[in-house]
């Protein structure tokens, strides 16, 4: 049972790690969009 | 290729659910560590993505500063290819077989030799001039996603196993923090230094920083150290069965890894586009503006 705990607390750290960077990701794109747009070249 | 992308998602993503399936439910359980061991699913394969983002970091970095002139464009060529031949062929010496770890193939050597001319050539065709900056800065920041991963559930693994987090001095461990510590420092100096010639001393420093992925690989096999030996190419053994569960893994990371790498290609793209916009647009604003009353030569 022990075992089981550090083996999800892995698989979770992978996941949480990937989601944090894929939402940095994502608010950095909306961020130049929003750039784009204010520059007159957004469609 | 806008539908292409979503394709991809929906096939990574269900390759994902099934490897996690076959890694907590189809994988058997080792006999001395229990169920703990299952972390090498996930610890395992994010290394091999993170050396694999790192070396195309290398060949991307050394493309760019070589194509700064056309004659060390053409050098590079020949010495890469060099290496490509050369290396390959002496990988089947007996001198050299005498020379290489137990375990070691002489084919898989060779073969991971000749990686180094065809990735080289490939990345040069597929990405041409300033976009081969763009490959090298995605790479290094998606490598450093998944080498933080390796970091972070090694502990979590050798905390049950080892009875300790982190073993102090050990090269294996110690090279990894130092190969992170060395992206994590390149990503910084290409965030905030503004030096025209940021882009080039970025790449003379993913160059010499990626001398350090060997020393990693290669470490369990020259220094007594408390990490286990590699399962594939080594002294470790490893169950067929666990085996492919393992390869499944890595290749449900490495579709991961390709569209998260896309994605940030695509943004660094943006944001260059962003920068180039700005720059039109002071540009414009500067040529427009009258000049100050003070600064007219009097009439």
């Amino acid at each position: 049972m022990n075992s089981l705990k550090f083996l999800f607390a892995a698989y979770l750290a992978t996941w949480v790690i990937h989601a944090i960077y894929l939402g940095t990701l994502v608010r950095r794109f909306s961020r130049l969009r929003q750039q784009l747009k204010e520059l007159g070249k957004g469609k | 290729m806008k539908r292409l992308f979503p394709i991809l998602s929906v096939v990574t993503a269900i390759l994902l659910a099934y490897a996690l399936y076959q890694a907590l439910v189809i994988a058997p359980t080792d006999a001395q560590q229990g169920d703990v061991y299952r972390i090498i699913y996930y610890h395992v394969p994010s290394a091999w993505t993170a050396f694999l983002l790192f070396f195309i970091n290398f060949i991307a970095s050394v493309q760019y500063l070589a194509n700064a002139k056309p004659s060390s464009r053409t050098a590079a060529k020949w010495i890469v290819l060099a290496i490509g031949i050369v290396g390959a062929i002496a990988c089947f010496l007996p001198q050299v077989q005498q020379r290489l770890p137990a375990g070691m193939r002489p084919n898989a050597v060779a073969t991971t030799v000749l990686a180094i001319p065809a990735f080289y050539f490939l990345i040069g065709k597929c990405f041409p001039g300033e976009r081969l900056d763009v490959l090298a800065v995605t790479s290094a920041e998606v490598g450093v996603v998944f080498c933080t991963i390796v970091l972070v559930t090694g502990p979590i693994w050798a905390r049950p196993v080892w009875g300790i987090w982190w073993a102090p001095g050990d090269i294996r461990l110690t090279s990894t923090l130092v190969l992170w510590l060395i992206y994590v420092s390149y990503l910084v100096l290409r965030r905030f230094s503004t030096s025209a010639q940021t882009q080039m001393l970025a790449a003379a420093l993913a160059v010499f920083g990626a001398l350090d992925v060997p020393l990693v690989y290669f470490s369990i096999w020259f220094f007594r150290t408390q990490h286990p030996q590699p399962v594939i190419g080594g002294g470790g053994s490893m169950d067929p069965r666990m085996l492919h569960v393992l390869l499944i893994n890595w290749l449900a990371f490495l579709c991961f890894a390709f569209l998260v790498c896309w994605s940030r290609y695509r943004l660094e793209l943006l944001h260059r586009e962003v920068e180039e916009a700005h720059a039109m647009e002071s540009l414009a604003g500067a040529t427009a503006r009258p000049s100050h009353p003070l600064n007219r030569s009097p009439q």
